[in-house]
């Protein structure tokens, strides 16, 4: 128990301080600690804590640190994980406004930023593979790719939100007909 | 009362805050701003423009960081809450429906059946950041930063953490507007 809790500390303590551009930077890191590094969930699981987080509103890491947190270690896992997540950027935050307000003027702390955006960008790509892999395992190819290219042009060039999408798929799941041994998802979790 | 004022000020674009943290910035602006006038808007960009260049989720910074001006660590603890507690309840509450009924088909082809979706809005958010790093750093560093990152991430499996601290001291020595 105890051991958890401190794991899901440092955890999300790395995904606060080393996610860059903002919270949905951190998903790819969450990923990393939560699936690769701990395995206190499947890639099934991420991916559905991430397409609920997505429909609802709020800043995303939060929401993926304390549903994580609460699923690994309760209550307290849950304000764990959320206090890893915010607090130590928060304390930077309040030291920096308080003390050395000139700061982020300094051009190489621009010069940081620059740099992690693309590492960030990789991380991200490496995520919508991995993804789109495991959807081609479930659905076939071109199941997943019908479906990628109604997300894109329904989140893309409709420009419509994609909690949109994501309700309207689920309750498509949710009306099919049963359909016997046939239609059970071939990747679905047992 | 000024805690529930905080509470409130960070409760409203907690929940209507669609997309994400970033997208709770003019919500949290509006309140805290023009409705109960703790910042000016010069204030309310520095504030802003400090939390970018630090990690981390932006909307709790800004919730943490006016909260604690406006009544200390309490203050900050309000802010906090208000913008992650409303949506985390509904998400734990959801998921564990969603788990309660994991055997049957229909949970297992929700599961399948958003996939590509979710794939999409990774997809989207790696092109955005893409975008963002040639328009600050031209196509040649964007080209090698990502080439390097990508076989230090997945074929020398090198740990994010160093990958990423790696660019920052890259980024502040060779990348810094000049």
């Amino acid at each position: 128990m105890f051991l958890k809790q401190r794991q899901l500390f440092w955890a999300f303590f790395r995904v606060g301080m080393l996610g860059y551009g903002g919270g949905p930077a951190s998903i790819p890191l969450i990923h990393k600690e939560a699936v690769d590094t701990y395995k206190w969930m499947n890639d099934d699981e991420f991916s559905d804590i991430l397409a609920i987080g997505n429909t609802l509103p709020g800043p995303i890491a939060t929401k993926l640190a304390g549903y994580i947190g609460y699923h690994v270690g309760g209550g307290i896992g849950m304000l764990n994980a959320l206090f890893a997540t915010v607090m130590p950027t928060i304390f930077l935050m309040i030291i920096f406004l308080t003390t050395l307000s000139s700061f982020r003027d300094q051009p190489w702390v621009q010069g940081m930023t620059n740099a992690v955006v693309p590492v960030v960008g990789v991380m991200m790509a490496v995520l919508t593979w991995q993804f789109f892999k495991k959807s081609k395992d479930g659905l076939g190819l071109g199941g997943s790719l019908s479906l990628v290219v109604v997300s894109i042009a329904i989140i893309v060039v409709l420009d419509l939100h994609p909690a949109l999408v994501i309700v309207a798929l689920l309750l498509f799941a949710l009306t099919r007909k049963e359909q016997g041994q046939s239609a059970t998802p071939k990747g679905g979790k047992t | 009362m000024i805690y529930w004022e905080i509470f409130l000020a960070f409760f409203i674009p907690g929940i209507l805050g669609y997309g994400g943290g970033p997208a709770s910035i003019p919500l949290i602006e509006h309140e805290v701003v023009e409705r109960y006038e703790w910042l000016t808007v010069e204030e309310f960009g520095e504030v802003l423009a400090l939390g970018n260049a630090l990690p981390g989720p932006i909307a709790t910074k800004m919730a943490g960081y006016i909260g604690f001006e406006q009544a200390g660590i309490l203050g900050a603890s309000v802010g906090v809450f208000a913008t992650v507690a409303p949506s985390l309840i509904l998400m734990i509450v959801l998921l564990r429906l969603l788990y309660a009924f994991r055997q049957s088909t229909k949970v297992k082809w929700m599961t399948m059946i958003v996939r590509p979706t979710i794939a999409v809005l990774l997809g989207v958010l790696a092109f955005q950041f893409f975008e963002t790093s040639w328009s600050a750093n031209g196509t040649l560093q964007t080209g090698v930063l990502i080439i390097v990152s990508y076989f230090l991430l997945e074929r020398f499996k090198v740990h994010p953490a160093i990958v990423i601290v790696a660019s920052l001291l890259y980024g502040a020595i060779f990348l810094a507007p000049s």
